[in-house]
């Protein structure tokens, strides 16, 4: 007997039909020592300074351009991890699916978490799987954990200085812009606009190596490129100055987002990063960063200044400036 | 509450329209414009068309555009 | 040339919030300040009448098909919202154009659809064809809760208004698009205020001004449309029509300038069945205090956001006390999120 064609909640019981589905649809694609043991835990070798992380997903739709919940979960842990000078080793996956799933659309995420894992170099080494009644749960919902070694330690925004170059490694806003076409009923975007999705453990490590003097590394993901950078003026009290015309965005993301009333800049990224580097060792940081597929678009977007008190400001095409915030609230398509 | 962007037509069914830019597609619907033809270009709120865009006219503003930015105000 | 502050209004919230986007009014010159008219409908709109949506909201059977502005507009309570009521229950439908709400309508033949139709002449044709669609489909579950407003009668009413100071108007290009630049000739010739038509991009914007500045330098009341690939003199007929077929003329409450005569669009009897009012029995509660809240002022240009004891501190875009503050194109909002420098 297999899997049923849809999920049901007899799937979560812990019963024979939970067994059956790890054993079906999850093992066969992860599978590795630390996980077919299938014990409470995993038993891990260790090494002495660990990163820890976690993060759990929850998106609609579940497929989208350019990407789809399972590599999102696995990505997003993988990049919190890189960001912070570690080497993402091992992952939980944790699912909460909704009655009703149909069993194809778990096997398409299950067969891209384990293409992402692998793209990452990590493994997913335990889990768990929870079955909630029809209408509690967007079909499913991912939580990972994930356990890297710390390979380059000391990262911080306090470490900002004052003309410290300000990189963003591609273009702003694919990721918040894709998903928000995806919702349907909005625009048809074809593939004009695909999610930036990626695992950044390659990109942070180019950069992190390249002897460039890296302050700090952030993803910009829910909030997007502005609210990370109000993130790190916070955290410094160091003011920053962007200059508009030098942030990359894709033509399509910009019409995107003048067509739903939406600001690139606060729209999420999740396959991109934001590096703080010295001004002297900005043009190796980028030439590393260039060099690596996620990489390709890295730009100088702006600077540390010491002038603005912790304020981010932006210097528009336009030639205007203004003060950029973090985000206050979702942003909702609109008319005005 | 009048945010509209210009979409090119690239398919006309009586009063529904598709309008594009950049590669995306957005249903619009053309009751507003009367004999809308393929290849022009309209103003789109809130899913209508309400009304044309001159061409000719956008050009000739986006050359004025550079030059105010250059003078200023 | 030390000269007195020329004072001048954007009358759109599409402008004000394209102004604070690109940062503009750091380039403006020495002494001229800029000013946000009643140009936002949803700051426009009074919190008895959110308070009658948050109520329909929450019938049974009813799905509110809103744009995605109002969703965080508050009533009279603080923090009462479509957004809270969502949590609490109510069905909220998010769309993009009021045909979005009629199809949806139309494939759920077991909801109530009410639209919430709000807007100024840009946006009342479109809800104005929604509706002439419906009852030619017969999609009768499909009704519009009207909360259209008129421009024109609106500034009259401002320039009317006890402490009115403003020397120019920069017009709304997309209203213009539908009503012609024509339609705001009574500035200069009625009130002997210049006023200029313009777009939405940074360069319409500061190419306009700059005539706008000139005109109200030189005193020269004349009316300029610098938004003619989009506005043509006399507007859009078709779109007009269909406006004028649907609604008519009524007297409607503002924010900040009371009630004013033939200011808002009503849906005019025979499209009675695809009249929320009318269709379930809408009553608008009586008008409720503003709660310290300055909105009515700043909407008028007697205020600017900061001048509000409640900006920033206990009003600000995560926790708004007024409506300035939560539309993204509200004065206070795009003053808090986009500062000029």
């Amino acid at each position: 007997m297999s899997v049923d064609e849809i999920i049901t909640l007899d799937y979560g019981s812990g019963g024979k039909k939970t067994s059956r589905l790890i054993s079906d649809e999850i093992l066969p694609r992860l599978e590795n020592p630390a996980l077919s043991e299938l014990g409470d835990g995993a038993v891990l070798p260790g090494a002495d300074r660990l990163v820890f992380s976690t993060d759990s997903f929850v998106v609609t739709p579940l497929f989208f351009p350019g990407g789809d919940i399972g590599k999102l979960a696995v990505c997003g842990t993988v990049n919190d991890i890189a960001m912070c000078g570690g080497e993402a080793k091992y992952l939980s996956l944790s699912l909460i699916i909704e009655e009703g799933l149909p069993v194809a659309d778990l096997r398409r995420v299950m067969d891209s978490v384990q293409r992402a894992a692998a793209g990452a170099g990590v493994q997913v080494v335990t889990g768990d799987t929870k079955v909630v009644e029809r209408s509690r749960g967007d079909g499913l919902y991912i939580n990972t954990a994930g356990i890297g070694f710390l390979r380059h330690p000391g990262l911080s925004p306090k470490n900002m200085c004052e003309g410290d170059a300000v990189i963003l490694s591609g273009t702003a806003g694919d990721h918040g812009a894709a998903v928000m076409l995806a919702r349907g009923g909005l625009l048809d975007a074809g593939e004009a606009v695909e999610s930036d999705c990626a695992a950044l453990g390659a990109l942070a490590e180019a950069v992190l190596s390249s002897g460039a003097e890296v302050r700090c590394l952030r993803d910009p993901t829910r909030g997007g490129v502005a609210t990370t950078l109000c993130e790190f003026a916070e955290s410094s009290g160091l003011g920053m100055e962007l200059f508009e015309t030098d942030i990359p965005v894709r033509p399509a993301v910009r019409a995107a987002c003048s067509l739903l009333g939406l600001d690139v800049l606060y729209c999420a990224n999740e396959g991109k990063l934001l590096a703080v580097v010295s001004a002297e060792t900005a043009e190796t940081a980028l030439a590393a960063m260039r060099a690596t597929d996620a990489g390709r678009d890295a730009a100088v977007i702006g600077r540390v200044s010491g002038a603005d008190g912790g304020r981010v400001v932006l210097r528009t095409a336009a030639g205007g400036g203004r003060i950029l915030q973090k985000l206050a609230g979702a942003q909702l398509p609109r008319i005005c | 509450m009048c945010l509209a962007v210009p979409l090119k037509i690239v398919e006309i069914d009586g009063k529904n329209g598709v309008g594009e830019v950049e590669g995306l597609r957005r249903r619009m619907r053309l009751d507003f414009i009367k004999e809308p033809r393929i290849g022009e270009y309209v103003i789109v709120h809130a899913g209508f068309a309400i009304e044309r865009l001159d061409e000719e006219q956008a050009k000739a503003d986006i050359a004025e555009w550079n030059e105010v930015r250059d003078a200023l105000l | 040339m030390p000269c007195s502050e020329l004072r001048l209004m954007e009358v759109c919230g599409t402008h004000t919030m394209a102004i604070a986007r690109a940062g503009l009014k750091s380039l403006l010159p020495e002494g001229v300040k800029l000013l946000s008219g009643p140009g936002c409908p949803v700051c426009v709109t009074p919190p008895e009448v959110m308070d009658a949506v948050l109520e329909l909201a929450m019938r049974p059977g009813v799905v509110t098909a809103t744009y995605g502005d109002l969703v965080r507009v508050p009533g009279s309570r603080r923090g009462d919202s479509l957004a809270r009521r969502r949590a609490l229950g109510a069905r909220l439908l998010v769309v993009y154009s009021p045909m979005d709400a009629v199809d949806w309508a139309a494939e759920h033949p077991e909801s109530e659809v009410v639209f919430l139709g709000a807007g100024f002449e840009t946006t009342a044709p479109g809800t104005a064809a929604a509706i002439l669609d419906a009852a030619e489909r017969g999609v009768p579950n499909f009704s519009v809760f009207s909360m259209l407003k008129r421009v024109e009668p609106a500034l009259r009413a401002l320039i009317a208004s006890e402490g009115f100071n403003v020397q120019g108007f920069l017009c709304p290009g997309h209203v213009a698009s539908i009503t012609g630049a024509e339609s705001f000739r009574f500035l200069p010739e009625e009130y002997g205020l210049p006023a200029v038509v313009a777009g939405f991009e940074p360069g319409d914007i500061l190419s306009a001004l700059r005539r706008l500045i000139e005109l109200a330098r030189s005193g020269a009341a004349a009316l300029e449309n610098r938004y003619e690939r989009a506005v043509s003199p006399h507007g859009n007929a078709l779109a007009l029509a269909a406006m004028e077929r649907v609604f008519e003329p009524r007297r409607d409450i503002w924010r900040g300038l009371g009630e004013i005569e033939a200011s808002g669009l009503g849906i005019r009897p025979q499209f009675a069945a695809h009249d929320a009012e009318r269709r379930l029995g809408v009553e608008i509660p009586p008008a409720a205090g503003s709660g310290g809240c300055r909105c009515g002022d700043v909407i008028t240009g007697r205020s600017e956001p900061r001048d509000c004891p409640m900006f920033g501190g206990a009003c600000t875009p995560e926790d708004p006390l007024g409506p300035c503050m939560v539309s993204s194109e509200g004065a206070c909002a795009a003053a808090y999120k986009y500062e000029g420098v």
